[in-house]
């Protein structure tokens, strides 16, 4: 029971309370980028829950069993971003060859992903995210998997918005990047109100 | 000539932020102090110089199937030597830019300059170009630093530039989250506004 409440609380607080995109700045370009259209706001979603949930797992082994032993934590940041790199790479394969239809549907935004900072985001978060210390590794992965679902999440919601932004009728110089900024910001300043949910 | 023009297309024509809307994510998390602002925006122009400078060092050595990746050790190379002279010399900046420095290995201004300029032009356009785009770069991090500070603060710098009462209960809402996304989107659309104008 207490495992599990540890989990809801981490769901929330992922998904709602510290929203990658909108608490933390992080995987800003895929949420301008790809929220234009529905179906493909959630391709790239679902490809980052993935990828993010993926990444976690890789990370955390190479940081526990690689990286500490030998005392060449320095070596991080290139250690991380060329796994996640190839990660990718190899995911965008494996997909290609045994999932052809899934394939289609995700296969443009696997590349984009690489630099999505929101994977090598939750990969150097999870190492402190436990008060300071490494979270363990299964938590490590469910803080990918939960982190991934709260970017779709918002990442859907804003492409919702903006295919009916199409149709309304604004000041020209308005148009396109700076009305999509201006609604983020509200999106922000409602998800915001979460933060107010204590346990 | 043209490599004065190379150096000041950065500024103002392709500026990375206002123009092409590049490297979102440091823009609008590391901007609610100009002190910050300056700090994200000087070492991203140092490891996009270095990694421009390498970049077209190495660019005829490099098969051209396997270059991103080269790209990404040399810039995580640089952003290495940054994040650890940053935590050695500056620990308070280092404590609040944190996850965004290794972040900058992911920025999107410094591989999209390495790719499409370095790797095609000689030495000394590599540089001129590094320097306008990163220092366009921390320029517009500046601007938008200044406003939010001014707004949510009433100060720039740390020094008091509004009158006491309004920092006693200043627009807290321009350094939180929703501002940084609200801001940008003005920004934008002034500039929009001014691009028309001037046709």
């Amino acid at each position: 029971m207490e495992l599990l409440s540890q989990i809801m609380i981490m769901a929330v607080g992922a998904i709602f309370i510290n929203n990658f995109v909108l608490a933390k700045f992080l995987g800003i370009c895929p949420y301008l980028g790809v929220s234009k259209k529905l179906d493909s706001a959630f391709g790239m979603g679902m490809a980052v829950i993935f990828v993010m949930t993926m990444a976690s797992a890789i990370t955390w082994l190479i940081q526990t069993y690689l990286l500490v032993p030998f005392n060449i934590e320095y070596l991080q940041t290139i250690a991380f971003i060329l796994t996640i790199a190839s990660l990718v790479q190899f995911v965008e394969m494996v997909i290609q060859k045994n999932a052809p239809a899934l394939y289609k549907s995700l296969g443009v935004f696997l590349p984009l992903i690489t630099t999505n900072c929101a994977v090598l985001g939750v990969a150097i978060l999870n190492l402190t995210a436990n008060n300071g210390l490494p979270y363990n590794f299964g938590f490590s992965i469910l803080n990918g998997f939960f982190s991934g679902v709260g970017f779709t999440l918002v990442l859907v919601l804003m492409a919702g918005i903006r295919e009916k932004l199409e149709y309304a009728e604004l000041p020209a110089s308005m148009k396109g990047m700076p009305i999509a900024l201006i609604i983020a910001g509200s999106m922000a300043l409602a998800f915001l109100g979460f933060a107010g949910l204590k346990f | 000539m043209s490599a004065m023009k190379e150096f000041t297309k950065g500024f103002i024509k392709e500026n990375p932020v206002f123009i092409l809307v590049l490297g979102m994510c440091p823009t609008l998390a590391v901007t609610s102090s100009v002190q910050d602002a300056l700090g994200m925006g000087i070492s991203s122009t140092f490891v996009l110089l270095c990694s421009n400078i390498i970049v077209s060092l190495i660019k005829g050595i490099v098969p051209t199937k396997i270059r991103i990746p080269m790209f990404i050790v040399v810039i995580a190379t640089f952003v290495t030597i940054v994040d650890m002279a940053m935590a050695a010399f500056m620990p308070p900046l280092h404590k609040s830019l944190g996850l965004f420095i290794p972040l900058i290995v992911v920025n999107c201004i410094i591989l999209g300059r390495a790719e499409a300029f370095a790797s095609k032009n000689n030495l000394f356009m590599s540089i001129m170009d590094a320097l306008g785009m990163g220092l366009g770069f921390t320029f517009a991090l500046v601007v938008l630093g200044t406003i939010r500070e001014l707004l949510g603060a009433g100060k720039i710098l740390g020094f008091p530039i509004l009158p006491q009462a309004y920092q006693d209960s200043p627009m807290l809402v321009a350094i939180l989250a929703p501002g940084a996304f609200i801001t940008l989107g003005f920004i934008l659309a002034v500039i929009n506004l001014l691009n028309k104008r001037g046709k």
